[in-house]
């Protein structure tokens, strides 16, 4: 992979931190796998042109790889499920605290390629009565906006405006 | 298919498929590195074009997922994840 100076990886590692906490995340308690895995995101940015998940295998486009853009689409669900993301960046409240450890998990994104969330979008929700604005879904972390637009990075989980799709 | 090999104790034929990225495959090549068993690795990640088709064909055999990391022993056991327990059985360490 690229080199990343140090700087670049305590910076990105603050940045990460800082948010994860404002918004009921956590990233993993172990620094040291932590900031090995903060260096793979800088590392794809630097090749790839974005900060694809640094344990799957990236396509280097934007639109193919966008499921798999750190926050992955695949997070809460395995937060959900195992209380890691599969990377084991973001961890449950349990494992934060030290009272379980991160193990390693299946990798929920589909193989085939048409049954990833960018190819085989959500359908969209009828409202009982007609909306004055349509409504827009974060697909990392389900936060809904009502408003023309999405707004141009979810103030939750940071993602970028491409990352929502049309809920109803 | 260029792989990159790592001398020790031979323990037959040891393939791991990994990522440059990804701190599993990190921790599983340290994991080998410790038992000081001899092998070979791939970043997969770091190929292109016919190369990495090849090795990604090669690898889809023993996991269709094709994920990371993917550990083959003597052409015929795949261990897919860093699996402390289930390296160490088939090594018969
Ligand atoms: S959130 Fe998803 S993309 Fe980011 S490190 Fe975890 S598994 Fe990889």
């Amino acid at each position: 992979m690229p080199d990343v100076p140090k700087d670049e990886i305590d910076k990105l590692f603050a940045r990460l931190d800082a948010d994860a906490r404002k918004s009921g995340y956590f990233l993993n308690p172990d620094t040291a796998f932590t900031m090995e895995l903060v260096e793979g995101l800088i590392a794809n940015e630097k090749r790839y042109g974005h900060q694809a998940c640094p344990c799957r295998l990236a396509a280097g486009d934007r639109k193919e790889d966008i499921d798999i853009i750190c926050p992955c689409d695949y997070r809460d669900a395995d937060l959900d499920d195992f209380g890691a993301c599969y990377c084991a960046l973001y961890v449950s409240r349990d494992i934060a605290e030290g009272k379980a450890s991160a193990q390693p998990l299946p990798d929920r994104r589909p193989v085939k390629r048409e049954e990833r969330p960018q190819f085989k979008p959500t359908p969209i929700g009828r409202a009982g009565s007609d909306l004055p604005f349509p409504v827009w879904r974060c697909k990392v972390c389900g936060y809904l906006a009502a408003r023309d637009e999405p707004p141009g990075v979810c103030p939750i989980c940071k993602v970028t405006k491409d990352r929502f799709e049309r809920f109803m | 298919m260029k792989s990159e090999h790592v001398v020790g104790k031979n323990k037959g034929k040891i393939m791991l498929f990994a990522l440059s990225t990804c701190v599993w495959c990190k921790r599983t090549k340290q994991f080998l590195n410790n038992l000081g068993v001899e092998y070979d690795y791939i970043f997969v990640d770091m190929l292109v074009g016919a190369e990495k088709e090849g090795t990604m064909k090669e690898m889809e055999k023993w996991n269709p997922r094709c994920s990371f990391p993917t550990l083959v022993i003597n052409d015929e056991k795949c261990i897919v994840g860093f699996k402390e327990d289930e390296i160490r059985e088939a090594l018969g360490l």
